[in-house]
């Protein structure tokens, strides 16, 4: 077992290897750009020394400008948590890559949050509602649905 | 001689003994071998998340008994955890105690019922099952006695717990606690010299350690699979880290193996509750919280290790009453994704036992 990097260290790696990536970061949650997303998690993954191979979950809020979403990192291994999120602006149709190439845990968590926030993964390999019908209107967790 | 050799689709469930709750799973056949499987679930769908937007946080506490209803205690403590890490809110050492000592209670419910139905699920037809059933009764009886609820507890609050024990408890729960070894005893002895169970579970559908942790699993599924991941080591929460405990790990990742975990974590458990009851202070239960509470703005992950896995809540707050964003990282529903995984190429009769050994609940995978 190789000795944990801190989190700014892990961020500054991040930051190299994946230039321009990095919107904001605070302790061990780094924000990046949507574009950048796939690329910044599959370092992360990937990466010697960082070993996240644990998607633990992910998740969405709807802040009305925006959506964020939250992905929580693990590494096993060395027993550290990072977070990553990324925002999208477009409310239309938002679309982001799908990461179920890199954790395949993200599969059915990913069909949640298309199916309650209308966030479209592409390169999901069966991206369609997981709780509710097809042929539902609208997306219940976004803070305009009408009831 | 031509032989018909297309492949057919058979439908289990949604209305299946095996499923236990409302669970399809539409599997594409080739003779007797599984060569795709698509789990359909959603007929449970509450939209709690979305109810919990519109109701305080402490009137959120009894949707967590409602979601996996086999492990209503869990639920609710890892909610009030979130709460109170959003809030920054103490709990008194005593509440913290017996907040041990029921999720260490619930633990051993919720396997009892994880090994028993999956025995059932193997043609073990009810027999095991009520043995279980038998047992699982004096832990209800013992939660009787402390919050008046057999399965929708509401007894873990936001700085505390909603009362405290009653003197009959503690005589009760060690009766309770020194039978359980003698049961598991056995209990395990009559199914461990059963060769028609062996032969069912070991070397099947197994996952493997890159697997599991790829797939995302937690809980026992993630170490039958030999891997050491216990959030109540890796990140102690209440006073774990002042009991002295191990966590049962498999190897070889198969039904037994799972099954066997949960054997072990039952004793475990038991363990942990003797420790607790001779640290147990006294004290209140109860920290004083404000009458409506709103915590500041913010978002707080507060997660804990269930009985089918790590139980998290991640919770938005405005600054409010109510959650802006409240969802839970549900170990049923993850742990679910290996299904595909571990069903695709064996038997169709094995695929009820490997569905029963990942133990989940659909009041919880549908939320």
């Amino acid at each position: 077992m190789t000795t944990a990097l801190a989190a700014t260290e892990i961020i500054a790696k991040l930051e190299a290897a994946v230039p321009g990536s990095i919107m904001e970061s605070n302790g061990n949650t780094v924000v990046v750009k949507a574009e950048f997303l796939h690329q910044a998690a599959a370092f992360l993954k990937i990466a010697a020394g960082f070993d996240f191979n644990y998607l633990n979950y992910i998740t969405a809020v709807d802040y009305q400008t925006h959506f964020e979403l939250v992905y929580h990192l693990v590494s096993i291994e060395h027993n550290q948590d990072m977070i990553l999120k990324t925002r999208l602006a477009d409310h239309e149709k938002p679309t982001l890559s799908s990461v179920v190439d890199l954790w395949k845990g993200a599969d059915f968590q990913e069909r949640e949050i298309y199916d309650l926030f209308g966030i479209i993964f592409t390169g999901h390999p069966n991206l369609k509602r997981i709780f509710l019908w097809e042929g539902f209107q609208g997306y219940p967790l976004r803070k305009d649905f009408k009831q | 001689m031509v032989l018909k050799t297309e492949t057919f689709i058979l439908n289990a469930g949604p209305q299946h003994p095996s499923t236990h709750g409302v669970f399809r799973m539409r599997m594409t056949l080739d003779g007797e071998v599984i060569q795709d499987v698509e789990p359909v679930f959603g007929y449970l769908h509450r939209g709690v998340e979305k109810l919990a937007e519109g109701l305080s946080y402490p009137q959120d506490i009894v949707f967590t008994d409602r979601l996996d209803y086999l492990a209503s205690m869990t639920n609710n403590q890892a909610y009030v955890v979130a709460v109170e890490k959003l809030a920054g809110i103490q709990v008194p050492e005593r509440a913290e105690y017996l907040r041990v000592i029921m999720a260490e209670l619930m633990r051993i419910s919720s396997h009892l019922m994880a090994v028993g139905f999956l025995l059932n699920d193997l043609g073990a037809f009810m027999t095991p099952l009520l043995y279980m059933y038998r047992e699982r009764e004096k832990i209800l009886d013992l939660f009787d006695m402390v919050c008046g609820q057999r399965l929708t507890y509401n007894y873990m609050r936001i700085g505390g717990v909603s009362q405290d024990i009653p003197d009959e408890f503690i005589p009760a729960l060690k009766k309770f606690i020194d039978s359980l070894s003698g049961f598991v005893a056995e209990y395990d002895q009559l199914l461990e010299t059963n060769e028609i169970l062996l032969v069912r579970t070991k070397k099947v559908g197994i996952l493997s350690k890159e697997s599991a942790i790829n797939l995302s699993t937690a809980g026992p599924v993630l170490r039958a699979s030999g891997v050491n991941w216990d959030i109540r080591k890796a990140d102690p929460y209440s006073v774990y880290g002042r009991l002295n405990f191990s966590i049962p790990i498999g190897t070889k990742g198969d039904v037994y193996d799972r099954y066997r975990v949960r054997i072990e974590e039952m004793l475990q458990s038991a363990t942990i509750i003797k420790q607790a009851i001779e640290q147990l202070p006294p004290g209140d239960i109860q920290t004083k919280i404000p009458r409506v509470l709103r915590p500041p703005k913010g978002e707080a992950y507060g997660r804990i290790e269930g009985p089918k896995g790590e139980i998290g809540f991640y919770l938005v707050s405005d600054g409010s009453a109510n959650p802006y964003r409240w969802h839970m990282r549900a170990p049923s529903l993850i742990n679910l994704t290996v299904l595909r995984e571990m069903l695709i190429g064996v038997k169709i009769a094995d695929a009820m036992a490997i569905f029963g050994s990942i133990d989940i609940c659909v009041g919880e995978v549908d939320r």
